[in-house]
């Protein structure tokens, strides 16, 4: 592998071979570093705000025990999160891709369905269902449930595309079913369980409505405090300076877990399909899993909105009101998830072509800005737009970037992944074949990769418009999408008047989620 | 007596049967190929013998021991075969070193020195073994999957078509090598490919397959000079076929009177001949006259390529034979050395050494 620098410079055996390549690497190499460097602007941001302030006022800031206590509440929040959602994945991954479960295609479409339930609507539901809910537990139960599907879509991609033959070799070197998954298929799923834990450890770190309503304290739900509470800028930033830090190690365990392996097929010709496995007596107990995920992730939702939508009858449907949230909320999404698709896509070429140290750094950029609460991204945008582009401020444009900026990581785990997937030797065929190098690059790691920017793009439009903190600071006046009209009834103890919206949410979000999962299919050519 | 036995074997795939009753016996030690047209089932029957699939129908019994009937299988992990499959199939994740020592005990403390002595055998450099599999070269990786296989000390190697990803010269060179190092080791092993001359090269047994059934099982010469029918005659390489009447172990061809393998007779038949049968000698036309017993033909096509050139015959007499018209017109295909080849509107003169085969 050749890393982003060298493609830089001319390597002098193979220059000829090398140039077209070259060519479009540096162009790729220079739009990725316009993309980060524009990420850090945030960033750059609290950095500026922390000099500004002085060291003594800082580390009084940062050094007392509140930030001790919810730094423990985060880590442990993280730490027991994750490993189970993992296995939980990985779990429903095989059980609706590999195995002859009843079904299979149903319960496959169940597990990603809960993504199209905003996390906050999640916790609004258990909330209002078991009132007496908080604490670290309860934030682990709904947040695994909330986040689930972000693993499990690239696990069973993954799953999918892994190729039998692998399975046979270690079958035929005396290798029994278990042992054949942990020592060959676990392996293969490095990447997507990385990705997908890294996503899920992001959007932990980032939450702020789902932790609200169970009264659990993180690091985002105390900046929002403090914003909301004394508008104390030094305060909120320096808790959001910790929150970075805690990004970094994220970011720095995903890389170190990730290594540089390969994970196109070695090899010629066509994967043969794959066998499901016969779950026999197994099947009974795997049933009740997906029921009781389903009921988790689905029923409980399902169940409040429909009890809060029939106590509130015909009065809680203001169709003005709604008909305009809906709209603008349509807008913003669609318009947020091409610019988040296109300023992803260098990088993810990159990221698996010429992976390097500029290219981690530059990764690590987009993560870092990507992983900071919406509040803090869009703080920095209001600070900076009234003191250097008042014309900007609250605008469009500006709404549109802050969205860009905190959605890249989703555009850029799937597109990377799908990428990872398309193998170079394809790229090279093209070029061989008289293509122009960029146009090279577009008919088939682009192409093949359509799939995954699909998925990408539908990820960060259902992250848009379950936003909320950021549309709040930053939109037009007169915005009110979805998501604020809900968080402002829910607020009020209204959970009446929610419901509609929380409900037109989740119906908006469905076909999206739909659409991840049949893309998702196809990338597997199923 | 037989190591491996095979008997009716049924496999559908839906409404797709890709084997129809299969029967083979291999004998312990010895090398069989396994040969047909892509889709005629060859690699089903592998799989089946592997154990990744389970039959519909039939039984595999390997040294003595019931390996499927019917539905019942013994699993791919407790068979002990080992498998070779078309394009390695390395685990990309491994080393080299790791994926060699894959089916060996972790615990094995002669483990390490195993795996290089496997390398070496297999003819790999041990410098290789902290590679990755996406750092060889094909031929490298067959090798590696090779001594993977032969790590786990199969009872029986399956190699599907684990030549045809190499470029010729190193496929020669890997056939011969793997031929003799399953030999060596006394592994018996079955070929499957839909290279000919791979699978006469190869095997002491070969077996024929078309649409899910053997068409002819045997040894490649008797399958080369006594195919059973015309595609099998074809697929196994050029062939001259001719119409004739047989009588008392001679033929009467456009050719002339030719020996057959036969003592049937039969006005109305079929011969083959393979090109390498019938000799060319130059001459001119003023030699035709006065030798009204022997063949000339002119030749109309020649195309050197190297070590071979082709030669397209064209017969300027022949001996009144059943349906000589049709014949009369085809010019005859040979294969002969590049070295003093006729060139076009030269006269030769025709033999024919050997005994023809006779089509029942």
């Amino acid at each position: 592998m050749q890393s982003a620098v060298d493609l830089g410079h001319a390597g002098s055996p193979s220059k000829m071979r090398r140039m077209p390549h070259r060519r479009v690497a540096r162009w790729l190499v220079t739009a990725a570093v316009l993309v980060a460097l524009l990420a850090l602007l945030p960033l750059a941001f609290i950095i500026w705000v922390a000099v500004q302030t002085g060291w003594e006022t800082v580390s009084a800031l940062v050094f007392r025990p509140r930030v001790g206590e919810l730094l423990v509440n985060t880590t442990l929040l993280v730490l027991l999160t994750v490993p189970i959602a993992i296995v939980l994945s990985v779990a429903l991954a095989w059980l609706t891709e590999r195995s002859d479960l009843p079904g299979a295609r149903l319960w496959a479409w169940l597990c990603v369905a809960p993504l199209a339930i905003p996390a906050f609507v999640h916790s609004y539901a258990w909330i209002t269902m078991v009132p007496g809910l908080h604490g670290l537990w309860a934030g682990v139960l709904v947040s695994v449930i909330a986040y689930f599907p972000f693993l499990y879509l690239p696990i069973s991609a993954a799953l999918r595309r892994l190729d039998p033959a692998l399975e046979d070799a270690a079958a035929a070197l005396g290798l029994g079913p278990w042992r054949v998954f942990w020592r060959v298929v676990t392996p293969q799923l490095r990447l997507a369980i990385c990705g997908g834990s890294l996503l899920v450890g992001l959007h932990l770190l980032a939450e702020y409505g789902l932790y609200v309503f169970i009264r659990f304290d993180t690091f985002t739900t105390a900046i929002v405090d403090q914003f909301q509470s004394t508008f104390n800028g030094p305060a909120a930033n320096m808790l959001a300076g910790v929150l970075v830090t805690c990004c970094f190690v994220l970011l720095g365990l995903e890389v170190l877990v990730r290594g540089e392996e390969r994970y196109a097929r070695v090899g010629a010709g066509a994967a043969r399909n794959q066998q499901r496995a016969n779950l026999g007596r197994a099947t009974t107990p795997s049933l009740l899993l997906l029921v009781v995920i389903t009921l988790l992730a689905l029923g409980v939702p399902f169940i409040t909105i429909s009890r809060w939508l029939i106590a509130g009858g015909a009065e809680v449907w203001r169709l003005n009101e709604i008909g305009l949230a809906l709209g603008q909320t349509l807008f913003l999404s669609l318009a947020g998830a091409l610019l988040a698709t296109v300023a992803a896509m260098p990088m993810a070429w990159i990221s698996i072509r010429a992976p390097g140290p500029l290219q981690r750094l530059l990764e690590g950029c987009n993560y870092i800005v990507g992983s900071l609460p919406g509040v803090v991204i869009a703080l920095a945008l209001v600070t900076i737009t009234v003191r250097i582009a008042l014309p900007l401020y609250q605008t469009l444009f500006t709404i549109l970037v802050a969205y860009a900026l905190m959605f890249l990581p989703r555009a850029l785990v799937s597109l990377r992944a799908s990428i990872a997937q398309a193998p170079v030797e394809l790229e090279r065929a093209a070029s061989s074949l008289g293509r122009h190098p960029l146009n090279a690059l577009w008919s088939t790691t682009i192409r093949l990769s359509a799939p995954g920017a699909a998925a990408g793009m539908a990820l960060v439009a259902l992250g848009i418009m379950n936003e909320l903190t950021a549309t709040q600071m930053l939109a037009p006046n007169g915005t009110r999408t979805l998501a604020m009209a809900f968080w402002s009834y829910s607020s009020e103890i209204d959970y009446a008047s929610a419901a509609p919206y929380a409900f037109i949410m989740v119906a908006m979000s469905l076909p999206l989620t739909w659409l991840l999962y049949v893309q998702s299919k196809r990338m597997a050519g199923r | 007596m037989s190591f491996l036995e095979i008997r009716g074997l049924h496999k559908h795939y839906g409404p797709v049967a890709a084997l129809a009753g299969v029967d083979l016996e291999v004998a312990s030690g010895s090398r069989t190929a396994i040969v047909g047209p892509s889709g005629c089932g060859k690699t089903t029957l592998l799989r089946l013998i592997a154990g990744f699939e389970a039959p519909d129908q039939g039984r595999i019994v390997l040294d003595g021991e019931v390996l499927a009937n019917g539905g019942a299988a013994v699993p791919a992990h407790r068979r002990g075969i080992g498998v070779v499959a078309q394009d390695g199939a390395l685990f990309p994740h491994l080393t080299i070193g790791d994926n060699i020592g894959f089916g060996m005990g972790r615990g094995d403390d002669k483990r390490a020195e195993r795996i290089v002595e496997l390398a070496y055998i297999v003819g790999l450099d041990k410098a290789i073994l902290k590679r990755r599999p996406h750092e060889l070269s094909g031929g490298q990786q067959q090798r590696v999957a090779l001594a993977r296989a032969m790590a786990m000390k199969p009872r029986l190697m399956l190699l599907d078509e684990p030549f045809s990803a190499l470029d010729t010269g190193l496929r020669a060179s890997m056939r011969k090598a793997v031929a003799e190092l399953l030999e060596a080791a006394g592994i018996t092993t079955i070929l499957v490919t839909h290279d000919q001359a791979e699978a006469l090269s190869f095997a002491v047994q070969v077996a024929v397959m078309r649409d899910g059934k053997f068409s002819q099982v045997g040894t490649p010469r008797d399958l080369y000079l006594k195919p059973k029918d015309r595609m099998i005659a074809e697929f196994l390489g050029d062939a001259i076929i001719l119409p004739a009447s047989i009588s008392g172990g001679f033929a009467d061809s456009p050719l002339g009177r030719i020996a057959v393998d036969t003592n049937d007779s039969r006005d109305v038949a079929r011969i083959m001949l393979r090109p390498e049968q019938i000799g060319l000698k130059r001459t001119s036309r003023e030699g035709m006259s006065g030798t009204p017993d022997m063949l000339f033909g002119e030749v109309t096509e020649s195309e050197f390529a190297g070590s071979t050139c082709t030669i397209a015959v064209r017969l300027l007499n022949n001996f009144d034979p059943p349906d000589a018209a049709a014949i009369g017109n085809t010019p005859l295909i040979l294969r002969k050395s590049g070295m003093d080849a006729p060139m076009v509107g030269e006269i030769v003169r025709l033999t024919v050494s050997g005994k023809a085969h006779v089509f029942v």
